[in-house]
């Protein structure tokens, strides 16, 4: 048996640490975790996801004890038990609604924000892949939910979606017949999106947060100078009370109270729009029970899918479907095709400061282009967009190579 | 001792692979369509109510069957159903680009998908878009003024070995 205090009370602080080296747990994950100080609020967006998505299980939890997986009876379940029976039944319907939506304008922003400061490679790859792994689950997650309430534009996104697995000519109907569990979205279909939406992909997304959170534990977060911080010799200098001189504090309590601030404005916007503009993330197309012999006039995803979609959208079939390819791996491969070895913000990179707001401006055209009618102008700009967005990888090759090192 | 170590890895590892490699086809199998679904029924309509130019939608398979008696001035095409003197248009009304139900425009007279604009003339073939291919033909049997789909007649058959069903 090991050392350990026969004195001790029970579950105090030395009991727990004798069997649990609680003290140790807390020093490497939160009071000797250490955190730079020249950095700005956009830092505090990774907590703001994780706040997010807790309230996404909470919510989540509530509707699942009133949702029905059933094509007859799914609909209902939601529309009318839940919005007009169950208790409260329509603030966790808004809030799981208002928080898909918005965690992914803060994952664009989060994503953003690591590559504004380069905070994708040099000893960070791991956790911008790790990052990247859980935007596509987030994305995995988001779809199978929209599926939930059986509308119509569950269904025929559904229907879109899962034909793209078809390939283009390499016409694998099996293969989507299998994923259906049917010739069309029906029964097998929504039972198996609700397992996913319910129990896998959550599952997946928790493991994700915690591997990510390890990922950035050796490397630590990187700064608004891409400052290469000495972090052993700031800490020395924090514990020996130099506080002032040290460039670091510690997660725990310190730096935690700055998230804790920011949390505090983003749940104030957060719970104006669960109460007064919900709306904005319930598409009224969904609002119409699922009718497999009718398409919507305009089938288009939410928001957040509609950059990609417009990369789909303005090519033929096959060339269509690559081009779409490329964009969902794209940004796993940033670290790689960043040639340049400089860790700084992008206004300190040359070419690369344009390359980035071209990336941002293209984005949000895409999504703009994504949601109007495919008709006339529509096209040419969707397609020039699409374009551009295909020749940004490239063009970041060329130009971090050409860029000086600082 | 290592050689009998290996040994028991080895065994140790096959046995664990070939449980794995069950596993994933049992999980597999479960996603397969049902046997009832796999199954589902043929549907038989009748062609002899049908009015020129106005689309009549059915369903098989969960899926929509288009269903356009042609006018004389529009185009004859192999791929059209002819039963008695009369010539049909018969397809699955799926857009071959990635699945949206075409709306038939009747003063147009041309299919025309919401989705991303494809368009298809009277008889299924792609004139617009994105859609790769004309729209598929079903499987069909003609039994006197009517049309079963699932089974596969001799017309059909005809069609699909001149590559005109999809
Ligand atoms: C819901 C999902 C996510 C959660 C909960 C999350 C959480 C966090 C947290 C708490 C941090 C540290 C604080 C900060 O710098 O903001 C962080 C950092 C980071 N995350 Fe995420 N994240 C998520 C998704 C993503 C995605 C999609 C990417 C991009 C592919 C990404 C890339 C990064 C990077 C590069 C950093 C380091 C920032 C730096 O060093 O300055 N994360 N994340
Ligand atoms: S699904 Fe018809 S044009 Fe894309």
């Amino acid at each position: 048996m090991a050392h350990f205090d026969e004195n001790a009370k029970p579950f105090s602080n030395r009991w727990l640490d004798d069997r649990l080296a609680i003290n140790t747990v807390k020093k490497v994950l939160s009071t000797e975790y250490w955190i730079p100080k020249n950095i700005n609020f956009l830092w505090a967006m990774g907590m703001v996801l994780a706040a997010t998505f807790g309230l996404l299980v909470v919510s989540g939890i509530f509707l699942l004890m009133y949702y029905k997986p059933d094509i007859n009876m799914a609909f209902d379940s939601v529309n009318y038990t839940i919005m007009t029976e169950v208790g409260y039944g329509w603030l966790w319907r808004h809030i799981h609604g208002v928080a898909a939506s918005l965690v992914f304008l803060i994952i664009y922003i989060h994503m953003l924000t690591g590559i504004y400061y380069s905070s994708y490679k040099r000893g960070r790859e791991m956790i911008w892949l790790s990052g990247m792994l859980l935007f596509i689950a987030f994305s995995a997650e988001a779809f199978s939910g929209y599926m939930l309430p059986w509308g119509q534009m569950s269904y025929w996104a559904g229907m879109v979606i899962t034909n793209l697995f078809e390939a283009g000519s390499l016409e694998l109907t099996g293969l989507v017949e299998w994923i259906r569990g049917d010739y069309v979205p029906g029964d097998a279909f929504l039972l198996r999106f609700f397992t996913l939406h319910v129990l896998l992909i959550p599952l997946v997304i928790m493991g994700l947060i915690v591997f990510h959170f390890a990922t950035l534990r050796i490397p630590h977060v990187n700064n608004q100078d891409g400052e290469d911080i000495d972090f052993d010799e700031a800490a020395r200098l924090y514990k020996e009370g130099n506080k002032k001189e040290s460039k670091v504090i510690p997660f725990n309590p310190v730096f935690l109270s700055k998230d804790v601030f920011v949390l505090g404005i983003y749940f104030i916007l957060f719970f104006y729009l669960v109460f007064y503009h919900f709306d904005f993330a319930m598409d009224p197309v969904n609002f119409d029970p699922a009718d497999g012999l009718k398409t919507p006039p305009h089938i288009y995803p939410e928001w957040y899918f509609l950059w990609s979609y417009e990369i789909l959208r303005p090519f033929p079939k096959d060339p269509g479907l690559i081009a779409f390819g490329i964009a969902q791996i794209a940004f796993f491969l940033l670290p790689w095709i960043d040639r340049s070895p400089n860790v700084a913000p992008a206004h300190k990179r040359g070419l690369f400061f344009w390359w980035f707001w071209i990336l941002v401006l293209d984005m949000i055209a895409l999504t703009v282009l994504g949601k109007l009618p495919p008709e006339g102008i529509y096209n040419t700009l969707g397609t020039i967009s699409a374009i551009i967005f295909l020749l940004l990888g490239p063009a970041l090759i060329l130009i971090t190579k050409l860029e000086k090192k600082l | 001792m290592s050689s009998r170590r290996d040994f028991m890895g080895m065994a140790l590892g096959g046995f664990t692979a070939l449980g794995g490699i069950a596993a994933l086809y049992a999980m597999k199998r479960s996603w397969d369509p049902l046997p009832s679904v796999a199954a589902a029924g043929f549907t038989t309509v009748d062609l002899s109510v049908a009015k020129e130019n106005v689309l009549n939608v059915q369903k098989w398979r969960g899926k929509p069957i288009f269903i356009l008696k042609k006018t004389s001035d529009m185009q004859a095409d192999d791929r059209d159903v002819v039963v008695g003197r009369a010539r049909y248009h018969v397809s699955i009304g799926l857009c071959t680009h990635l699945g949206c139900i075409p709306a038939y425009l009747p003063a147009e007279k041309l299919f025309r998908c919401a989705c991303h604009g494809g368009e298809f003339d009277t008889s299924g073939r792609e004139t617009f878009g994105p859609p790769p291919s004309p729209l598929v033909i079903p499987p069909f049997k003609i039994d006197g003024n009517k049309i079963v789909l699932g089974e596969e007649g001799p017309e059909y058959l005809k069609m699909k070995e001149a590559g005109l069903t999809a």
